[in-house]
């Protein structure tokens, strides 16, 4: 439409938009720590490998390593590109069925194809 | 058709057409460049016949024979089939869910445009005379091997057209999921917009397997690269894998809007509710999810191993079960209905006896041992003849006569369409159905001929005499068109009375804005709903009449394809001559250039104002054409 609508807030409607702005303000810094700190704990695990620590064999380390990346893919698919919020069904949709033809295509050529 | 209808110059037309971003109108284009690629692989398949009349034939030498296999399957599949199905889609699927335009009108028009160049530059081989000769597949061991820059036309000519089906199928996407009307839900959509939506969903993911397979080779012929070349550690396996991970879904992005085309017709020439609609959406949702999982029933014989190929082959299986829902459902859609035979209903009616025979030897060959006989027969060429022509080339005939009316508010004359049909239809299974019997006695396919006393001179005149009827049919349907368009008789909003999709309760052709008012969806076939409760516009406005954003029309995608085209030939010359490399540089930055452009032109569009539209309707009130 060509003119500018120009709509003015209730206070009810101003003071629940505040207050969820604040909630998602707490969720995004408490998940933009989560990350720091897995990746913190990441840089540890292999330096605690590499110095020969007691118990960090690679056997843990790597495994761990990979589940932090899943963890922080998540984090900030679904926190910081807003996936977990409403009217991202589609293309969520379309991600896991791209990731599930990603998955299963490799899979097959490692397990059962010649090539 | 302008809201002001107005004499205009050749060269303001053919500027307006160059530069169109309307879906209308680039629907047109690519019915025009599908059908033109359409006669041209014809042409090419017409060769192929005359050359297999008879034995020992020698209208056409070895070379010029695989050029002619290779170009046949090239131009039907990229250049003809798919985008004649584009045409379509551009054209009634944004009609059928009550939207001004696609989502991306600019790109829209690239896409157009780089399917063009891409097929014009796969055709210019034809001029240079070195032409693609290793199959339609480009397996890695052969293409690898050809000689001259054929190869290389093939392998830049389908990246550049390529890229063009991967913005089309994304366009299409983003407007089914963005731009349906209020209360289009996904549940009330019409099949054919489904199928274009998981078409286009099958081309997001089955087009990008095909780029990097196609730069692959492009790397091998042209830059020294090692991927397909196993005396360099590369693989020639991989190639095939490549290309059937992206070439089955291809099949089924073939298929699947020529199902919805059929669901139209059906519904609409037996007046009744389509049978079994949900089960519809979900069978060709698990037929494109499926289409994913078998590529490597192609390649049965390469050795895969015994677990690979039993567990490809049941998944091939599998598909057959959705399949045959769909054909239940459309039989039971004409069961009991109010049967009207019109041109597109004899397609539709004969499409599912043909489909159903080149489903069953489908079956068949996804029996791997029972595949190891069959390979590389003529048993081969029978069924997946069978499936495109049996199953897309009839979608295209019908929908072309279903939608002819829609598209340039005239009717194709139904006496000589019949009469294209009975010849298409009988030329049809006169070629194909023999070659199955050709592929048991033991004819290999893509041999340029043939020795006497095989018992194969029979089946194959009987063959080529089926390939003239289809020609036959063609001819009268380019007839038929003349005439229609000389004689230019205007119909009204729903020339076959009984449509039941929004398409048909706007004027044929539409106005440039489709719709006055965009309209209320209250159900599923919300033309007819709105008809059977009296409202005989079969609109409901869910808005009052206010003014439209229209995109401006641009030149930018052709200008931005034409540079691909120009770096394409610097690519292929690159190695012999000095030319090549500037020239490929040169048509790089000329698209570039133009991409910069067009993001730094700040194009907002126009506004169509409520007082035109206004005047439209009362125009159409008091009987005029929009």
């Amino acid at each position: 439409m060509a003119e500018v609508q120009m709509y003015k807030r209730t206070p009810v409607e101003q003071d629940l938009h505040i207050r969820r702005a604040k909630e998602t303000m707490r969720g995004q810094v408490l998940m933009f720590s989560l990350m720091i700190f897995m990746t913190l704990a990441s840089f540890t695990f292999v330096v605690a490998y590499q110095q020969g620590v007691e118990g960090f064999s690679q056997y843990l380390v790597i495994p761990v390593l990979f589940l932090f990346a899943a963890v922080q893919v998540g984090l900030q698919l679904y926190y910081f590109m807003h996936m977990k919020d409403k009217g991202h069904g589609v293309p969520q949709m379309f991600m896991f069925t791209g990731a599930v033809f990603g998955f299963l295509i490799p899979l097959t050529f490692v397990t059962i194809v010649w090539w | 058709m302008s809201s002001v209808a107005q004499k205009r110059s050749f060269g303001a037309a053919f500027w307006d057409w160059m530069t169109t971003v309307d879906h209308k109108k680039i629907g047109i284009l690519y019915l025009i460049g599908g059908g033109f690629f359409f006669v041209l692989g014809g042409i090419e398949a017409m060769i192929i016949r005359l050359q297999l009349l008879k034995p020992n034939n020698d209208l056409v030498s070895a070379g010029l024979f695989n050029d002619l296999i290779t170009m046949h399957g090239t131009t039907m599949i990229f250049l003809a089939a798919m985008p004649i199905l584009f045409g379509f889609m551009n054209y009634i699927m944004p009609l059928q869910i009550g939207a001004r335009d696609v989502a991306f009108p600019f790109i829209n028009s690239l896409g157009f445009w780089m399917f063009f160049f891409g097929g014009l530059f796969l055709n210019i081989s034809w001029l240079v005379g070195q032409v693609p000769d290793a199959g339609w597949t480009s397996y890695a061991s052969l293409s690898l091997a050809s000689t001259g820059h054929g190869i290389d036309f093939y392998a830049i000519g389908l990246q550049i057209a390529g890229g063009g089906t991967l913005m089309a199928g994304i366009n299409f996407l983003v407007t089914i999921i963005n731009m349906r009307a209020p209360g289009m839900t996904y549940m009330r959509m019409p099949l054919f917009t489904w199928t274009t939506f998981v078409a286009s969903a099958m081309i997001l993911f089955a087009f990008p397997p095909l780029t990097v397979g196609l730069f692959f080779l492009t790397f091998d012929r042209m830059f020294n690269g090692n991927f397909f070349d196993h005396t360099m550690g590369g693989n020639t396996i991989i190639w095939e894998h490549i290309f059937w991970i992206f070439g089955h879904p291809e099949v089924y992005i073939l298929i699947l809007p020529a199902f919805g085309i059929f669901s139209e017709i059906f519904t609409i020439f037996s007046r009744k509710r389509l049978f079994g609609y949900p089960a519809m959406v979900f069978a060709t949702v698990l037929i494109g999810f499926l289409g994913f999982m078998v590529w490597a029933h192609h390649m049965f014989t390469v050795g895969l191993g015994p677990t690979a190929n039993a567990i490809f082959a049941v998944a091939t299986m599998a598909i057959a079960v959705p399949t045959g829902v769909k054909i239940f459902n459309w039989l039971l859609t004409i069961w009991g209905g109010s049967i009207t035979v019109t041109t597109p209903m004899l397609y539709a009616l004969g499409f599912i006896p043909s489909f159903v025979m080149g489903g069953v030897t489908g079956v068949m060959q996804g029996a791997a041992p029972l595949d190891y006989q069959l390979h590389d027969s003529y048993f081969i060429v029978a069924h997946f003849h069978y499936v495109i022509v049996g199953g897309v080339v009839l979608a295209i005939l019908g929908g072309l006569h279903l939608y002819w009316p829609k598209m340039f508010g005239t009717m194709l004359n139904e006496t000589l369409g019949k009469i294209t049909f009975i010849f298409f239809f009988v030329g049809f299974h006169c070629t194909f159905l023999i070659q199955h019997w050709l592929g048991f006695w033991g004819m290999p396919r893509r041999v340029w001929t043939y020795m006497d006393g095989q018992g194969w001179n029979t089946a194959n005149m009987i063959s080529s005499i089926g390939a003239l009827l289809m020609a036959i049919g063609v001819i009268v349907l380019v007839i038929n068109i003349i005439m229609t368009v000389a004689k230019n008789q205007r119909v009204g909003n729903d020339p076959w009375h009984d449509g039941r999709t929004l398409e048909w309760a706007i004027p044929s052709p539409p106005p440039f804005y489709n719709f006055t008012t965009t309209p209320l969806v209250r159900g599923l076939d919300s033309v007819w709903i709105e008809k059977s409760e009296g409202n005989m516009t079969g609109l409901t406005p869910a808005e009052p009449v206010s003014d439209i954003h229209m995109p401006n029309g641009s030149i930018i995608p052709f200008l931005m394809t034409f540079g691909m085209f120009v770096a394409g030939f610097g690519a292929m010359y690159h190695q012999e001559t000095s030319w090549g490399l500037p020239v490929l540089i040169f048509g790089l930055a000329w698209t570039f250039v133009a991409m910069s452009a067009r993001s730094l032109q700040d194009d907002l569009g126009f506004h169509v104002t409520k007082e035109e539209i206004q005047r439209d309707i009362d125009n159409a009130r008091k009987g005029g054409q929009f």
